[in-house]
């Protein structure tokens, strides 16, 4: 008898859907759930049996399905400034309205950030906590003014691990299990390790990879990254990408005319808009940050790398490594030009975008453009200055295509 | 003129003309000045090196040129500070500090970095699990960083000794503006909220010892008159800054009268004072792990809205104005929890938006108007 083969899209679905159904059903038997950032180290929850609602993804989510507006409405309504954080507005009019187009997951019993993407999660989470009045874990990772990350700051975050670990003792009643975190870690590097290598398939020339499809599978890099599911998938990924690729396919649907590298988050109640603009100039969006975001990489037992990748992730970088990382990202996906997401809900994103974008610029002087969007708030995107810009964009990148046959 | 009105002069004079008072100090002293961005940063490592720390909060202006730096939705204080950066007002200074408690401060010392190059920068990060030793250990190598940096610039070793004293200088002034805070209230008519603002302010632009000096010269001139009765209304001012400074006079024209204020610009900065024990780094790490109720120094218990109600309490303020400063995340998370909070406690609360660069105040001066208007009412 034979079965038929497994697709990797057909696993995402069912991993997205277990991984919010787990939560529901572990809710009502008194499990404890906790809301997470999302590049908070979930090693320490996934080793208790803590069941993990990240509502960064779950906002994200909202967004895309067209749901956004009557929870930003609500936040507002509750005096919250239109100026904040999408995601966080979201999240905040969710915990009292407990209700939404996607998947209705269970309130939390504790919560744990990590600052290394943003300082507005120490915030949004601050309010989170004071009204649930139930504990929040803090690991508070100082912004890298070095290009490295200081061992005062590797100090810091490890004696942080451990307060973490205490705090969660206290919270499940549970001792830390030390030899599930090792395992956990191993399981991690390895799903990590597996993700970075599906995402290589990007510099291929034309990619087996559809680029747009990398905000689906990162879902599971958000929610899944301590689980072996999450390595299957991926290397399920990889497989089917290098068959691809093998016999001069690709995921894109039409011709591959444009590579690009976009910046930021993306625009989630526009997704299909965004990539069909891009389809109708043959445009793929093979380079991207968020490959290396996820690709949080140290030894199993290594507490100090497990700080290091932590801190190392690309919005907790200085601008001289943010340029860096671009321009690599750049030259590695042959990127023939750059998209910039001004994205309204993310300021420390936003506040250095105009010296990034000019600095990568005079680096490579590959063509780029910026549009005015957010991640999740609808009201804050046109389409037609999209649109204006990707076209005068296509056009510069079409101008230095000619001149490059010339020469 | 009196002597109170001397003392307002002098004041005055230093908050009117900032480059003034840098290339005074230069002359006078042969040393240097180093400006201080907002918040928190530790001003003691620069005055026992010598040179004089001055603040940088930012100012009314029309800006250009940042546009070409930061999207219009920054921060106002930053957009002034960056934009009078580009314009060359800072390159007087030896460096400038630019801590980073949020996610704003965080890019500005960035981009500074790319776009001010003539000034120096020197950048530094605040734990925000500053309760736990890691953090405090942290935060003092970070100020020993700070420190070296500072001594690079004057050549000389800053020693345990010179810093202990100017630690020492700092509480008492601290001391001195929490007296002044204090009885300011029992003179309404004198202290008007555009002077208080004055006086607290002026501290950004002088020596600390100077400034203690004329601030207690002050308390002892005030002690001296009677209590000032007036039917105004009072208010507790809280926020990021109470600026620009038509808003002040607006309160003024309406009746009310500031009698106590939990501003970042303001007391925040004087209620905490830097403990006794240790070396001289640790106690300056370990006042940031002592101050409480700020929208910038994690807490998960959000104790600021009942410190502000306390506060209410105890100077009996008849309502609370929250100065809203445009596009400040921190203080905008923050203003759900205490609006609900004021709600609860029956104190009523006007929310103003500011932004040191508006030109106009007019739909400020309708809200204060009808806040005042309401406040009398209620008496009644």
């Amino acid at each position: 008898m034979s079965e038929e083969k497994l697709t990797s899209k057909q696993y995402l679905a069912e991993l997205s859907a277990k991984h919010y159904q787990d939560a529901i059903d572990g809710k009502k038997r008194g499990e404890l759930v906790a809301w997470s950032s999302s590049i908070a180290p979930q090693e320490l929850c996934e080793t208790m049996g803590i069941h993990v609602i990240y509502p960064e993804n779950h906002a994200a989510a909202i967004g895309a399905k067209g749901g956004a507006l009557p929870l930003i409405n609500f936040a507002e309504g509750r005096g919250y400034s239109v100026d904040l954080c999408s995601y966080a507005r979201i999240s905040l009019a969710y915990k009292d309205m407990q209700e939404c187009c996607f998947e209705n997951v269970p309130l939390p019993d504790l919560l744990i950030i990590c600052n290394n993407i943003c300082n507005t999660l120490v915030k949004w989470y601050e309010n989170l906590s004071k009204e649930l009045n139930i504990p929040l874990i803090c690991i508070d990772v100082p912004f890298n003014n070095e290009y490295e990350v200081t061992q005062e700051r590797i100090d810091y975050i490890k004696a942080q691990f451990v307060e973490a670990i205490r705090q969660l003792e206290e919270i499940t009643g549970k001792q830390f299990d030390y030899d599930r975190f090792h395992e956990v870690m191993e399981i991690s590097n390895r799903a990590a390790k597996s993700w970075n290598k599906a995402m290589q398939f990007t510099k291929i020339v034309p990619s087996p990879l559809n680029g747009f499809n990398i905000f689906n599978y990162m879902a599971m890099m958000v929610t899944n990254r301590g689980r072996e599911s999450s390595v299957k998938l991926f290397d399920m990924i990889a497989e089917e990408l290098g068959e691809l690729a093998k016999n001069g396919q690709t995921q894109f649907p039409v011709e591959e005319k444009y590579r690009i590298m976009w910046e930021g988050i993306a625009c989630w109640p526009y997704l299909s808009h965004n990539f069909k603009t891009f389809k109708q100039y043959g445009i793929n969006m093979v380079g991207s940050t968020y490959p290396e975001a996820w690709t949080l990489l140290y030894d199993a037992g290594d507490l100090d790398g497990m700080a290091r990748a932590y801190a190392s992730v690309m919005n907790n970088c200085n601008l001289a490594r943010g340029i860096d990382l671009r321009v690599r990202i750049l030259e590695e996906c042959k990127c023939d030009g750059a998209v910039y997401h001004l994205n309204r809900s993310c300021k420390l994103m936003d506040f250095m975008q105009y010296q990034l974008a000019k600095e990568v610029h005079k680096r490579t002087g590959i063509p780029y453009v910026v549009f005015d969007g957010d991640q999740t708030d609808p009201r804050n995107f046109a389409k037609a200055q999209f649109e204006t810009r990707i076209q005068a964009l296509v056009e510069t990148m079409e101008l230095n295509k000619a001149q490059r046959k010339q020469n | 003129m009196n002597v109170i009105e001397k003392i307002i002069e002098q004041m005055n004079a230093v908050v009117e003309n900032p480059s003034r008072v840098v290339s005074d100090y230069k002359k006078e002293t042969g040393k240097g000045v180093v400006g201080c961005f907002p918040y928190y940063t530790p001003e003691e490592i620069v005055h026992a090196s010598g040179m004089l720390p001055i603040g940088l909060w930012g100012g009314e202006t029309q800006v250009a040129e940042v546009h070409s730096i930061l999207p219009a939705f920054t921060c106002p204080i930053m957009q002034s500070n960056m934009e009078f950066a580009l314009r060359g007002f800072y390159n007087e200074l030896e460096a400038v500090i630019i801590p980073a408690p949020c996610d704003t401060l965080k890019s500005v010392g960035q981009d500074w970095l790319y776009v001010i190059p003539q000034v120096k920068a020197i950048l530094l990060v605040y734990p925000q699990m500053r309760k736990i030793e890691g953090g405090v250990q942290y935060l003092k190598s970070e100020f020993m960083r700070v420190k070296k940096e500072i001594e690079a610039i004057v050549g000389k070793e800053i020693s345990d000794k010179d810093l202990s004293q100017s630690i020492d200088i700092y509480n008492v002034h601290r001391a001195a503006m929490r007296s002044f805070s204090e009885m300011a209230p029992l003179y309404p008519v004198t202290v008007t909220p555009s002077i208080r603002h004055l006086v607290i302010k002026s501290a950004f632009f002088m020596e600390k010892s100077r400034h203690t000096t004329l601030v207690n010269a002050l308390i002892q001139e005030l002690q001296k008159q009677p209590v000032e009765k007036t039917n105004c209304k009072k208010v507790i001012l809280t926020g990021i800054i109470a600026e620009p400074n038509g808003l002040l006079e607006l309160f003024q024209e309406n009746g009310l009268t500031v009698v106590g204020d939990d501003l970042a610009h303001e007391s925040r900065l004087f209620r905490t004072d830097v403990p006794a024990d240790g070396d001289p780094l640790t106690r300056l790490a370990r006042q940031w792990s002592l101050i409480e109720g700020c929208s910038l120094a994690y807490d998960p218990e959000k104790k600021r809205g009942n410190m502000i109600i306390e506060l209410a309490k105890k100077t009996k303020a008849d309502g609370i104005i929250l100065c809203m400063m445009k596009f400040c995340d921190p203080e905008e998370f923050d203003y759900p929890i205490l609006a609900s909070e004021f709600e609860q406690a029956k104190i009523p609360l006007l929310y103003l938006e500011v932004d040191q660069q508006s030109q106009s105040l007019e739909q400020l001066r309708t809200r204060i108007q009808a806040f005042a208007e309401m406040l009398v009412s209620q008496q009644k």
